[in-house]
């Protein structure tokens, strides 16, 4: 039997000399140039961290390069982040400027801290996604390519903006409390094959899986039956029963959602809600797509005050100005119909027009 | 030459090939020079973009020996269209704390991952895994075995423990309350059995951030965020407020953004003031000043329950369970916590309920009794406003 149960390594042996001898003892950092974080100590030590870009799906050839690179100018030491960026650890200052000259001759892209839009945490999509209305990475791709301005720096932003794409309803990623979030989304309701689903479908576990108590058995058939009218295209019966399929190319496509946040701070954290419900796909560019989040982004930079996230601009100047401003259609689509919907109906006299 | 002829075109793909932001198409293409596997994924990726559909069928049960998770099946829904596509399973590599390797590490993963699987990976999955992505079900169990020679374990999936993540914590933030990295890493080694082995009714996730900044979007994304804070005065050094000021900062508009006004700028004297009892630690005076201000000394977690995605019943932000604990290794109190958490949701969860649809469906009363923790006024944003109150029976008399 082979060794099992053993964990990940040893995340101190993966750290760096500096960072072993700083451990819990950094004072503050300071963003000296787009892209680079300087971290400085209590013992008067610093550490330079450089963030570079990464389409997060790479290669072998990939990751030898960046650890030659880090090899090079790190002692070997380079970390991920939460947003899939890749950073080199640089505790030799005298090798910053030549690291920082060898990434802009690779073509490696430098930025994504501070005041800036950083890069996109996205989902599986049709590269290995069972459930993927659409392509995580290629509207990934082409939403940074028009971002990237923003992301190293040239162009810069009242705040934080983190955007997230997810290929279906079920938002992996934090697309539910996300600035911008882009998300697949279903318009047709799953269709059943009834002769497979009498030899495999588990009915009862099928039936149960249905958040709003649309699927009933059909005894004749030995399958099962979908309400329309109550059925709201979330995939979950999909998932446990193979014998119910919900794609549909001609109507699945895309929504586009604004103002959450993860963070505490300032204000609390927030969901992101409905701006855009529908915009079909489009590969290989989603120009509809990325014309809907740089617009978001261009109103939110040109109204929000310093430090103001989009939701926290948002909530300032209320739902009815942002769509007002934002020139979007209000439609029947925003008006919320499940679990806590009327949570958001307004109950006070007070709105704008 | 014949090499050359039969690699189908990518036209629509090669299109993001372009652009200045880094190419996951580049990326596929490098893998397929020496993968197969590679080179169906990227025919099988062109045709859902001119088909407009996926063409990934619905999972199989494949893994290796001891565990019942930590590997994703995977197959295409066309085998004779896709036939290098036909087995694409992922492996799910349980990543270091904060996310941290050096390159000798990274380079062994290559080296094993270019023997047995397709050569291309996400640095790293949602959840936090390295995601080795597309190996057959056959080298499943030797690139396990290989794996585990560079000290690389399988994560989580399915109705298990999830792989945990956290934040840099302490390794390289002045923000962090707790040794993030360190509480992962521990916590991570206790649930070796409950990650490895689904036992629950539905995925159970534990993230870790060191502040209410959040980084590790834990609040949002775990059942069981802990959340690092800490509860006397945030620590002020006047004199760096005051080279702030001169550099510019606006200390009134600083001010006026804290929640609760608990921050006063004294323009006379240029002192910051801060009223401990009424800052609810939301990080902004920290953030902006970082090298005036400090978090506090008295540090632990804030423990939050219930946050998940949408499906099934609606998305959900981590409800407070408790407002303040301490976290030292061996974080005995944070163990007990999750033992009687997860017990609690074991036995009273129907498949695929996440922990906050539990406790939304029984009520928070029901669970604080299971859990054995009392109500406090920090869990709620305000009492309830509706009169239909539950009594136990020996909360009243007895008539008849």
């Amino acid at each position: 039997m082979a060794r099992t149960d053993f964990g990940p390594p040893d995340y101190k042996t993966m750290l760096p000399p500096v960072i072993k001898r700083n451990y819990g003892k950094w004072l503050y950092h300071e963003v000296p140039q787009p892209g680079v974080l300087r971290h400085v100590s209590e013992t008067g030590e610093e550490l330079y961290s450089v963030r570079v870009a990464s389409a997060r799906l790479v290669s072998s050839e990939f990751i030898r390069d960046i650890s030659d690179i880090a090899e090079k100018y790190c002692d070997g030491f380079l970390r991920f982040t939460t947003r899939n960026n890749v950073e080199f650890l640089v505790s030799d200052k005298a090798k910053l400027e030549p690291l920082l000259k060898e990434l802009d001759e690779k073509d490696y892209l430098v930025g994504g801290v501070g005041l800036s839009i950083s890069n996109i945490v996205h989902t599986q999509g049709w590269i290995h996604c069972k459930s993927a209305v659409t392509d995580a990475s290629g509207l990934t791709k082409n939403i940074m390519d028009t971002m990237v301005d923003y992301f190293t720096g040239k162009k810069s932003v009242p705040s934080r903006c983190r955007i997230a794409v997810a290929c279906c309803v079920n938002m992996c990623g934090a697309c539910h409390c996300s600035d911008i979030a882009v998300v697949g989304i279903h318009r047709t309701i799953p269709r059943i094959n009834h002769e497979l689903a009498s030899k495999i479908c588990e009915i009862p576990n099928t039936i149960a899986s249905c958040p709003t108590g649309a699927i009933r058995p059909n005894p004749k058939l030995k399958s099962v039956e979908i309400n329309h009218e109550k059925c709201m295209m979330c995939g979950n019966c999909t998932v446990v029963c193979p014998a119910i399929k919900i794609m549909d190319p001609e109507n699945d496509g895309v929504s586009i959602w604004v103002g959450g946040k993860v963070s505490n701070a300032r204000s609390k954290p927030m969901f992101s809600r409905l701006a855009i419900p529908f915009i079909p796909n489009n590969p290989p560019f989603w120009p509809e797509v990325t014309d809907a989040v740089k617009h978001l982004v261009e109103v939110w930079a040109s109204n929000a005050r310093p430090g103001e996230r989009m939701g926290e601009w948002i909530g300032r100047i209320g739902w009815e100005r942002f769509f007002a401003i934002a020139d979007l259609p209000f439609t029947d689509k925003h008006l919320d119909d499940f679990t806590h919907a009327n949570t958001t109906f307004r109950s006070t006299t007070q709105f704008k027009y | 030459m014949d090499v050359e002829k039969k690699v189908a075109a990518t036209p629509l793909l090669d299109e993001l090939e372009k652009g200045d932001w880094p190419s996951f198409v580049t990326e596929i293409k490098k893998a397929a020079k020496t993968s197969k596997m590679a080179q169906g994924l990227l025919e099988q990726v062109e045709a859902s973009y001119v088909e407009k559909t996926g063409h990934w069928k619905h999972g199989g049960i494949v893994g290796v020996k001891g565990y019942g998770g930590g590997v994703v099946g995977r197959y295409t829904d066309d085998p004779d269209r896709f036939p290098d596509a036909r087995e694409f399973h992922t492996m799910r590599v349980n990543q270091v704390p904060g996310f941290f390797y050096t390159s000798e590490k990274l380079r062994a993963l290559a080296d094993i991952w270019d023997k047995y699987g397709s050569g291309l990976y996400n640095m790293h999955g949602s959840t936090g895994d390295i995601i080795l992505l597309g190996t057959t079900t056959e080298n499943l169990q030797p690139c396990f075995d290989a794996l585990g020679e560079i000290d690389f374990d399988l994560g989580g999936s399915g109705g298990a423990l999830r792989t945990l993540s956290c934040c840099c914590g302490e390794a390289r933030c002045e923000k962090s309350c707790i040794d993030a990295m360190d509480m992962m890493y521990d916590l991570t080694m206790y649930y070796q059995n409950e990650m490895h082995r689904p036992a629950w009714p539905y995925k159970f996730k534990i993230k870790i951030s060191g502040c209410p900044n959040d980084c590790a979007a834990a609040s949002a994304r775990s059942d069981m965020a802990l959340i690092g804070t800490w509860r006397d005065a945030i620590q002020v050094n006047q004199e760096e407020v005051r080279k702030y000021v001169a550099d510019g900062m606006n200390m009134v508009q600083v001010c006026r953004k804290c929640p609760t006004e608990a921050l006063g700028w004294d323009e006379k004297n240029q002192t910051l003031s801060i009223k401990t009892e009424d800052c609810v630690r939301c990080m902004h005076c920290i953030n902006v000043m970082p090298k005036a201000l400090r978090i506090g000394k008295e540090r632990g977690i804030t423990v939050q329950i219930g946050g998940k995605a949408p499906v099934v019943k609606g998305a959900m932000i981590g409800w407070i369970l408790v407002p303040f604990m301490k976290a030292e290794a061996p974080y005995t109190e944070i163990k007990d916590l999750v033992s009687r958490i997860t017990e609690f949701w074991a036995e009273h969860g129907k498949n695929r309920e996440r922990l906050g649809e539990l406790v939304e469906r029984l009520s928070l009363a029901t669970f604080l009794e299971g859990v054995g923790l009392k109500p406090l006024p920090q869990m709620v944003s305000a009492p309830r406003a509706n009169p239909y109150i539950f009594w136990k029976e020996e909360e009243v008399v007895k008539n008849g």
